[in-house]
Order: C-alpha cells, then structure tokens, then sequence
C-alpha cells in the first residue's frame, strides 16, 4: 500500500470512531441541560418578591427568537448537503447564513437578558431568575462557542478546501448544531410557554 | 498582591507553623523537582517522552505518578486527624485548631477521592485496557492526553491553595451549602475546593467518553461483546457511569461557583434558594461516583482470580449482569445519604429497599469468586493476598452499608463515626486494595520485570492489619455516638482509649506504606533478578500477557484474532507456534503539547476566578481557543512506522523471548 492509502484509510476508520464518541459526548451534553432544566423546575415559583416569568417574558419576541434559530438550523443543514456534494461555494455560503443567523439569535438573547437587568430583574433578584438567567445563558454559551466553531471552519475552508477531514468536523457542527435546536423547542415550552401562565 | 491577601487573613497562630511546613513543602518540592531536570538535561527528554506522548501506557503511568503523590499527601493529613483525635480530650486541645481540623478533612477526603482513586483507576484502565481488547491505542489518544493534563492541573490547583492563600475549604469534601456559601465561608478555601475538582471532573468526563468509545470501537476482531474480559465489562460500565453523573457534578459546581462570585440564588439561605437541592444533586453525582470507583476494582479482582485459581471465572454472564445491574441502581438510591431530610416515609422507604437491592448483585459477585477459587490450584501471589483481605472486609462493609440503608437505624448512625468507618471500608478496603492488587499484578506488564513479591506480602498484611485496627474502632464509636468530623471530645465520654487504638492502625498502615515504597526502591534497583522475558509472567489468560513486556508502543505487531473468552489461555493451550508472521505498516499519532496547553490555560482560568484577576480570565479564554484553533489548522498528526522497522523491532523481541 502506499502511504497515501494508507492514511486514507485511517482517516476514514477514524471519522466512524468520532462520529461515535461525538454522539456520546452530545448524551453527557443533554445531562448537563437535564440537570438544568430539573433546578429550573424546583427553583421557578421562587421568585422571592420579585418579578415572575408571567411579568416578563414576552412570546411573540421569543417566536421570533426560535424562528431564527430554526432556520439557521436549516441552513446548516443546507450546508452539509453542499459539503457532500463537494460545492465548496455552496457550502461556504450556506455556512455564512449559519453563522449571521446564529449571531442575529445571540444579539436578540443578549438584548433580552440586558432589558431584564435594567428593569431591576437580575440574576441576583430571585431563586427563579437566577435558575433562568443560567439555564438560558448556558444555552446561550454553546450558541456562541458553536459560532467560534463555525469560523474556525469557514476559515480552514477558505484555506485548504473541502476533504475528508473537514467533512467529518462539519457533519459533528451540524449534530451540535441542530442538538442547540431541539434543546432550544424545550426552553421556549418549559420556560416561557409554561412561564406566561 | 495574593501574597499579601494571605498574611492579613486571620491565621490563627497555633497553625502558622503547620502552614509554614506545607508552603515549604510544596515550594520546596516544586523548585527542586525543577532544579534537578535541569541540572541533569531532562527537560527535553520529559517533553519529548512523556509530557507530550498520546501512548496510553505513559500517560497511565503518569497518572499513578500523581496518584502516589497524592497519596502521600491524603496520608499526611490523616496522620494529623488520627492523632487530634487520639490526643484531644478533656484539657488538652490536641495539635491544631478547630478551623484548621475542618480544613485537614476536608483535603483528605477530596484529595483521597478525586486525585489518589480516580488517579489510580484512571491509571490501570490507561495500561491496560487497551491491551486487554487488542487495540493499539484508545479511540482518542489526543483526547486521553489532555484529560491526564487536566486531572493534573486539578491537583496543582489542590496543592497552590498551601502556598496562595494559606486556606483550604472548611466544609467537608463536599461542600454541602448553606456553609459552603460567601456567606459563611468569605475565604478562598471554597473557591479553590470549587475549581480543582471542576477541572479534574471535567479531565474525567473526557476520558469516560474515551474509554466508552474505545471499548466499543476498538476491539480485536472475534471478541463480541460477552467474549470481553470481565475488566473491560466493569470499565465500560464505569465509564457509562461517569458519562452520566459527571456532567451533574459539572452543572452543580458551577452553579455554586455562580452563588460565590456573581450573587444568584440557587443554594442560598434568602432570596428563594434552595439548599437541600444541592445535596441531591451532588449525590446524584456522588453516588455513582463511588461505584465509578469500585467496579474496575471488581474487574481487577476477578483477572486476578482467575489466573491465579488456574481456572475460568466461575459465572461470567453473571459477572456482567451484575456489573450491568449495580451500574443501573446506583441511580436509584442518592437519596439514602441524607434519609434525615424528611422526604417522607414511603421515600425513605423506597431508597432504603434500592440500598439493599444492590447487595444481591454485589454477593453473588463475592461468591463467584469464592467459587472460582474453589477446587482451583491457588497461588498465593500479592495480589491473592489483596483478594482476601478485599473479601473480609468487604463483606463486613456491605453488612454495615445495608445497616445503614434501613432509615432508623440510620436516623441514628448517620453523621456518626460508624458510617466514616463503613466508607473507609469499602473504599480502602474495597477499592484501593483492588487496585494495589492490580499494579502487583499488570506491573510486570508495564515496566518489564516483577515487584519484589516477599516486600509486597508483608505490605499487603501490614495494610489489613493496619486497617482492620484503625477501623474496628471507629465502628465501635459511631455506635456510641460519636459524631464525625470531631476535633474535641469530653473526657468522661471514655473514647480516648478506641481512638489510640484506631491512631494505632494508622501507624501499622503507614508500616504498610513504607513497605511499599522500599518494594518500589528495591525491585527497580534489583530489576535485572526479576526481568519478565515471557511477556506471561503469571500464566494469564487474556491478551495483554500475549505480547512482550514492556509492550512496544503499537502493543501488537499483528492484531490477535479472538475466539474465546480466555484468548491467550486458549492459545496457549492449542500450543501454537509463532510461524513467520507478515508486517504491514502501523500509523501512529504524532506527539502533541495540545493537551498541556489546554490544561495550562484551564488552570490560570480557574486560578484567575478564584481571585477575580480578570486579565488573565481574559489571556486563558483567547489562548485556549487559540490553541484549539491552531491545532484544527494542523493536518499533519500522524506518522507511518513502516514494516521493516516493526519486523526489526518484533525479531529483536521474539529473540529475547527465546
């Protein structure tokens, strides 16, 4: 065999190999969400005279909140397609979409959480709030690492190109991606659906 | 400016000289560490060989490196503990200060748990684990690096709080709020508690998924599922353990590390916080955590029968099933640590009947190694000797936990020294022992040639004996009523006597302990005596004996085809003769300093939030993700060893074999 087979080879054992331990770290991912949601429950009528999610969350804001963050979920998507199919403009475009959506999300989370501070409604105010700030916060964390994620990426194509190995990465972005959707449906329905009431 | 934060915290001055010592300690220790690689050229060397190497079998011996250091450490404070304990009644006060005693404690307990055990199994599982399914590597060497780095940061963080700060958290090992709170605890001492397990925990987290995926991934072709060893079985269930309870510890630590630093109310007494759900969900992480620890152990002890009872595992499927079954449960019964807190009866109940639920697949272990050995050819060998003490203490531990699972008997024992006595047993003489028995045994695997077997019996009978006499006592104690965590008691309560004879045990352990490090000393210095030319020292049955040892670092030239669950046995057995065998070329990872870098930024992270520095919050948070990014950029991580040089290498050892 030459070195360049054998390598590919290698490379192509290796993609199974990480797609699985991937998969696994995603499960230890969904705990660390689990154990989130679980103290948000406990702590959501704590709200210890201050405000509670009914005075403050506004739905039609948050539709548009998950609005966004689904169709950037779609992009992605669009984006693996493009990958496979070797089109690295296509993917690269698609990605950009990805990414200015995903950053468009972040801004209208910071917005929100910043309005709520300055109506006096801060992490330190309750029980409640505290468990909402770090519950929406930590998902607002892995958005914003994905995106770092995602120019590392756009930049690594821009560099070398589509191969084996960049595919590989991309399928695991979209995996984590798509992950921060689902995660996301069970924010809008714990906290805010269920918080208006 | 940290320094003199120190000198104007309130140290009492009975302590100051204890202090003293531990900052010279580790100063000391640190410089000349550092002085003698340079004096003698090694720091390349270490770089190159070990600091940066992916290959398991290094990175597991660095971790029992830590491991044993730490392990000194946990003993030097039990020395102060016992003898506190030993002295301090009626008039005298004993060496050190209350405040100072919580500090001790809780050290050891942390230190004990998250850097000696999880170092230890951490390490076994990194030697041979691999070997044991025929793979040359885990599924993620880079990945492994890198949780060695972290653990090690981890216990660097343990060991900085002697020297900035002087203080260490005074609210046992598991911090429980409202105590661990700013509010009653303004120190560091919290903060660096905080943050050496988090980064630890999160090393471990890492090398869990790890070792899932290596298992499942990298078996030699033939070896199903119920054709593993049983210690691979108990590790894949271990480490599906740590996967799902340590992101739990992760989530728990930050939102107390939240409470301490930016003022949210989750474990707080006011503003709508909830102190009780920090002992649940620090149990829900701490009780799969001990059996994280216990059941490699298991898988130790039953290799170790095995091969020395010269007979197959008696029970095999059931072996796993009960792996299967005590991993399950050990969801099922957090709730048995704090019975007191007034869930109500019917859910006491139900974690009180879980508790003793696990004790069935935990006795039918016992007895299927006990009929393992039954009619075999039993050779005493060290690590027998570690099986048996393992078997009687054990048992009495078990006896005692399932005690302590009835909620009234355990309205009444619980915080007393009863339950520190039931821990201690099954962790020293449960875990430990299993693992000690496990470096006896794979040593010779790992470095070539055998330990010194007469030091290594008479360390094993010393460390019984020692731990029988330390913690009979306590035992009786706790029955008596004697609480935990005491640093003074009241002369007429007429416990001084069982607490001299339990500080009497720690002397015979620490007997024990020298032993052990003379067996170290001579069996290195007298390696040529008892060099391992077979690869097969003891007759094993599972593959890691098939190759050479030390085995070379792709482990197998040529990757086994298994059939059996005893694979070498059976191979040995057919007394098949190595024909010419044909190489093909290897591909090996390439050295990587990632895994330090990211470590080195994780600890100046934590180091920095700590004393709210915010500089260098900011450096370690661009650098870690520099450094992740310049590593995606490199392509060029592997290397090809070709098939001449593994003939050479391979003819060179079978020639040594003959």
């Amino acid at each position: 065999m030459t070195k360049t087979s054998i390598l590919h080879n290698e490379i192509q054992k290796e993609t199974e190999t990480s797609l699985l331990g991937f998969w696994i770290y995603m499960m230890t991912d969904c705990i660390v969400f689990a154990t989130l949601f679980a103290v948000f429950i406990v702590l959501r009528n704590n709200t210890s005279g201050g405000k509670s999610g009914a005075d403050l969350f506004s739905l039609p804001f948050v539709l548009t909140e998950t609005i966004i963050l689904l169709t950037s979920s779609f992009t992605s998507g669009l984006a693996m397609l493009a990958a496979q199919r070797s089109r690295l403009k296509d993917t690269l475009i698609w990605l950009l979409a990805t990414g200015v959506l995903g950053a468009a999300f972040l801004s209208l989370e910071l917005n929100e959480f910043s309005k709520f501070d300055h109506s006096g409604s801060s992490w330190r105010t309750s029980g409640f709030l505290s468990s909402y700030f770090t519950l929406v916060g930590t998902h607002g964390l892995h958005i914003t690492i994905g995106l770092l994620w995602l120019l590392a990426i756009i930049g690594y194509l821009f560099k070398k190109g589509l191969n084996e190995v960049i595919v590989r990465r991309l399928t695991m972005f979209s995996i984590f991606w798509h992950f921060l959707d689902v995660v996301w449906i069970f924010i809008f329905t714990v906290v805010y659906l269920l918080g208006v009431n | 400016m940290i320094i003199s934060l120190f000198s104007s915290t309130s140290v009492p001055s009975t302590d100051r000289l204890v202090l003293f010592f531990g900052q010279a300690m580790v100063v000391g220790a640190a410089l000349l560490i550092a002085l003698a690689l340079v004096y003698f050229k090694k720091v390349g060397w270490l770089w190159k060989n070990w600091v940066t190497s992916l290959d398991h079998k290094k990175i597991g011996i660095m971790y029992l490196v830590v491991a044993g250091v730490m392990l000194l450490r946990g003993l030097a404070d039990t020395v102060l503990l016992r003898f506190q304990q030993a002295t301090s009644s009626g008039t005298s006060h004993g060496i050190v200060s209350s405040n100072h005693y919580q500090q001790i404690f809780t050290a050891h307990g942390t230190m004990m748990i998250f850097f000696v055990a999880m170092g230890l199994v951490f390490g076994i599982i990194n030697l041979i684990l691999p070997l044991q399914i025929g793979s040359r590597d885990v599924a993620f060497p880079l990945l492994n690096n890198l949780s060695f780095w972290m653990y090690a940061a981890g216990a660097i963080l343990i060991n900085l709080s002697l020297v900035f700060g002087g203080e260490f958290a005074a609210t046992g090992w598991l911090a429980y709020p409202p105590l661990s709170e700013l509010q009653f605890s303004p120190g560091v001492g919290v903060d660096y508690w905080i943050w050496s397990i988090q980064i630890a925990g999160i090393g471990t987290l890492l090398s869990g998924i790890n070792f899932i995926t290596t298992i499942l991934t990298k078996r030699a072709p033939g070896m199903t599922m119920m054709k593993m060893p049983v210690f691979v079985w108990s590790v894949l269930a271990a480490m599906t353990l740590v996967a799902a309870a340590f992101p739990i510890l992760t989530v728990t630590l930050v939102l107390l590390t939240l409470d301490r630093t930016i003022g949210t109310h989750f474990f707080t007494t006011a503003g709508g916080g909830n102190a009780m759900m920090y002992v649940n969900l620090i149990w829900a992480w701490g009780h799969p955590e001990v059996y994280i620890l216990i059941l490699p152990a298991f898988g130790i002890y039953s290799e170790i029968v095995a091969t020395f009872s010269r007979k197959r595992l008696f029970g095999y499927a059931s072996m796993v099933y009960a792996i299967i079954a005590i991993a399950g449960l050990s969801f099922l019964v957090w709730l048995h640590h704090f019975f007191t807190m007034g869930a109500g009866a019917n859910v006491n109940a139900f974690f009180g009947i879980m508790t003793m639920v696990i004790a069935i697949p935990t006795g039918l272990k016992v007895f299927n190694w006990l009929f393992t050995m039954y009619r075999g050819r039993i050779n005493f060998a060290s690590p027998m000797i570690w099986f048996i003490g393992f078997v009687i203490t054990f048992s009495i531990g078990g006896a005692a936990g399932v005690m302590l699972g009835v909620p009234p008997i355990d309205f009444q024992l619980h915080n007393t020294l009863f339950l520190v006595a039931h821990f201690h047993t099954m962790i020293i003489g449960g875990a430990l022992f299993g693992y000690f028995a496990g470096i006896a045994y794979w040593f010779p695997k790992v470095f070539g040639f055998k330990l010194d077997e007469k030091l290594g019996k008479i360390a094993a009978y010393l460390w019984i004996a020692g731990f029988i006499c330390a913690f009979t006592p306590l035992y009786i104690l706790g029955l008596m009523g004697a609480t935990r965590r005491l640093d003074h008691y009241d002369a007429s309560l007429g416990w001084q006597g069982l607490f001299i004879v339990a500080g009497v045990g720690v002397v015979i352990i620490f007997a024990g302990v020298g032993v052990q490090l003379l067996m170290f000393y001579l069996s290195i210095k007298n390696r040529k005596k008892n060099l391992d030319t077979t690869g097969d020292p003891w007759n094993g049955r599972t593959l890691e004996w098939s190759t050479t040892s030390p085995a070379p670092v792709y482990n197998f030239a040529i990757i086994p085809t298994v059939a059996d669950r005893d694979e070498f046995f059976r191979v040995k057995q057919l007394g098949v003769t190595q024909s010419k065998r044909k190489f093909t070329a290897i591909v090996m990872p390439n050295n990587s300093s990632f895994g330090i870098f990211m470590a080195g930024w994780a600890l100046m992270f934590a180091f920095s939030v700590i004393w709210h520095f915010w500089p260098t919050i900011v450096l370690a948070i661009v650098g870690s993700i520099a450094t992740f990014v310049l590593r995606s950029f490199n392509d060029d991580i592997t290397h090809i060893i070709p098939a001449a040089e593994i003939e050479a290498i391979e003819n060179k050892r079978v020639g040594a074999l003959l």
